[in-house]
């Protein structure tokens, strides 16, 4: 077991009050397991990812834990964390375009970074080499300033960089949504591939797009609201979920094959509520078709069959 | 009634403009009233340029548009006014197609100001009632808020409901949903087939395959600037023909084939295409294609292959098709 997150609870200071984008969270990522993360924008996602490897000033962390590899990781501590940083924890950016020093040559870049964390950059050099091959980039990259390669080669090389130091748990936020579908898929596939050959033992995909993760992804977990709505393998996830808000996601995505004149999907009405004061009970229960009394009860994220969870009363079987 | 012919739009780069960068070349195609024809492209492609050329925000370099017979570039003073009465244009990104220090609905009452200034505030308050519920939004929920106050999606269709107060034909729709969630992009789609049905003409513009083939009857495929399939959507989605289609479809993220799978059903349909293509050129098979696809004119790829019939309804631009050399079609 490579992480593992207990009621983690992570909230955002405001003026008004706390917000409260991350509360409660627990599961877990398996070793080579990949772990897709999707929901709504504002459904928290990118807090989880970003809570376990650096809090923002804005953040507050209220409670719970994270261990890595049996290691507790002290994500309060942003001194602390800096240990377990791109050693032990990396992440690839949302905005990896645009995340290398422009005023840098790449390889003086890695260079630097790998300094700062008493590395040496002549032992890893052939590795680096190795892996700037891997993902089909030229040698001479590392001889270029970052303005010189296009959006995707940026995005490869970020990869290659972020993964450098073969961490155990690498966070991908968003990784393919500003990119054309053809480098999409070559980077979703990239990112497979470096689970494949063990440069990181664990992967959380975070994207709002489902069906990048029935792609790339070994389980789903999808948020809603700040909770936990469910978490399944990826096949169980798309053809058979339990939880509304998920069946109501999957159904609102069109695809190559599903036409407007045959068959006309439908979103979900209503908007996520706002998570300054949220709602009692489920959160998704002013948006759901299936609620009923008991929803104003908050449901927990139980088991509801072989390595599939959720946070439904319906799904759980206890309408009655 | 709205028809391109020939659109080709240069770009001076360089200094002093010694340069010329080709956006479009050579692109026609016709969208009639009641369709939705869809635009696709990756980045660089030409087909953000193509809807701002029929907006009359840039100018045509060579070539014409023609709306209902009249030629876009030789409408000019008053006439244009007329012509945004009948042709309007919705962008990517709804935040900042506002003024956040503005209520919303400023931009009704900028509409009022330009082409209904006569109008009585109680016909008038009627008439924004109504282009309202027909993009399914309540009044008293938008009226009197300010940007910020409103989700995405909702913004977005007050930018529909905004076109539709003037007696709007044709709707130029610039990847009007990328920037939405999953939950409320199907929403505005829905809503966009529904102006189909009133007979409105649509250029939907997007980089998404699969919003495209949900939503259109017509799908025209740009690369480099220009068009290298067009045809009815079922055609091009069905029997994808030019190699650069295979590649864009066989990369579609799907819900329920894998990625492996679509390729090889591809590929067993019609076999990989191999010879010399000047997309092979670009992107060999084995190197996965980059994105990078800004066209510079005398690099060899400034002129347009001419779009061969490959079966009813459905063209593909493939410089060797017809020549024996491509095994495309």
């Amino acid at each position: 077991m490579s992480l593992q997150v207990s009621d983690l609870r992570v909230y955002y200071r405001t003026l008004a009050g706390d917000v409260q984008a991350l509360d409660g969270a627990t599961f877990s990522i398996d070793d080579k397991e990949i772990m897709g993360l999707a929901g709504e924008s504002g459904c928290g996602k990118s807090t989880l990812g970003n809570s376990l490897i650096r809090l923002d000033g804005r953040m507050r962390y209220v409670a719970g834990s994270v261990t890595l590899d049996g290691n507790s990781l002290p994500i309060w501590d942003n001194e602390a964390m800096n240990e377990f940083r791109f050693r032990d924890v990396s992440v690839i950016p949302q905005y990896a375009m645009s995340a290398m020093n422009p005023t840098r040559k790449i390889g003086k870049m890695i260079g630097e970074l790998l300094e700062s964390r008493g590395e040496s950059y002549k032992e890893i050099r052939p590795e680096l080499m190795r892996r700037i091959d891997l993902v089909g980039l030229q040698p001479d990259v590392l001889s270029r300033y970052p303005i010189e390669l296009s959006g995707g080669m940026k995005q490869r090389m970020v990869m290659v960089v972020s993964t450098l130091l073969d961490p155990s748990l690498l966070i991908a936020d968003e990784i393919t949504s500003a990119l054309d579908v053809s480098t999409q898929r070559a980077v979703a596939e990239t990112l497979v591939s470096f689970r494949d050959h063990g440069f990181v033992k664990s992967m959380m995909v975070i994207t709002h797009d489902v069906s990048i993760l029935y792609q790339t992804a070994d389980t789903i977990l999808i948020m809603y609201a700040g909770k936990l709505a469910e978490k399944a393998p990826t096949k169980a996830i798309i053809e058979d979920p339990r939880h509304p808000y998920t069946k109501m996601l999957i159904s609102s995505l069109p695809e190559v094959g599903i036409r407007y004149a045959n068959k006309k999907l439908s979103g979900i009405p209503g908007s996520p509520p706002a998570l300054l004061n949220p709602p009692t009970g489920c959160r998704f229960r002013a948006r759901c078709p299936l609620a009923f009394d008991k929803c104003a009860e908050e449901p927990p994220f139980v088991q509801i069959a072989r390595d599939h969870s959720a946070a439904c009363w319906k799904a759980t079987g206890s309408d009655a | 009634m709205l028809s391109l012919n020939r659109v080709s739009k240069f770009y001076k780069v360089g200094t002093f403009g010694g340069k010329e960068l080709v956006a479009v070349r050579d692109v026609s195609f016709d969208v009639d009233e009641g369709e939705v024809v869809s635009l696709i492209g990756e980045s660089g492609s030409g087909k953000t340029t193509i809807g701002k050329m029929v907006l009359k925000l840039i100018e045509i370099s060579r070539g014409s548009i023609t709306c209902d017979g009249t030629d876009v570039a030789g409408i000019h003073g008053g006439a244009v006014k007329s012509y945004y009465r009948h042709v309007q244009g919705v962008f990517q990104d709804p935040f900042s197609s506002y003024n956040p220090i503005f209520k919303a609905d400023r931009v009704f009452g900028m509409i009022r100001g330009e082409y209904f200034a006569d109008m009585a505030r109680s016909e008038w308050s009627d008439k924004v009632e109504g282009a309202l519920r027909a993009v399914a939004l309540e009044p008293d929920q938008v009226l009197n808020k300010y940007p910020h106050q409103l989700s995405g999606g909702q913004l977005q269709r007050l930018l529909v409901a905004r076109a539709l107060l003037l007696e709007l034909k044709f709707l130029v729709a610039d990847e009007i949903i990328s920037m939405l969630d999953a939950s409320t992009r199907i929403d505005v789609l829905n809503l966009l087939a529904e102006l189909k049905g009133r007979g409105m003409g649509i250029l939907f513009i997007t980089h998404d395959l699969s919003l495209g083939n949900y939503i259109s009857e017509k799908t025209v495929i740009l690369r480099r600037g220009a068009v290298v399939e067009m045809g009815a959507t079922d055609k091009v989605f069905g029997n994808p023909t030019h190699p650069y289609t295979k590649v864009l479809i066989s990369s579609v993220p799907q819900l329920h084939k894998k990625w492996a799978d679509v390729e090889a059903e591809i590929q067993a349909r019609g076999g990989d295409a191999s010879g010399t293509c000047l997309f092979h050129q670009a992107y060999p098979p084995t190197v996965k294609a980059t994105g990078k696809a800004t066209a510079k004119a005398g690099d060899g790829a400034d002129v347009a292959p001419t779009l061969v019939k490959v079966e009813e309804d459905h063209f593909v631009g493939c410089f060797d098709l017809g020549e024996g050399t491509c095994r495309v079609a």
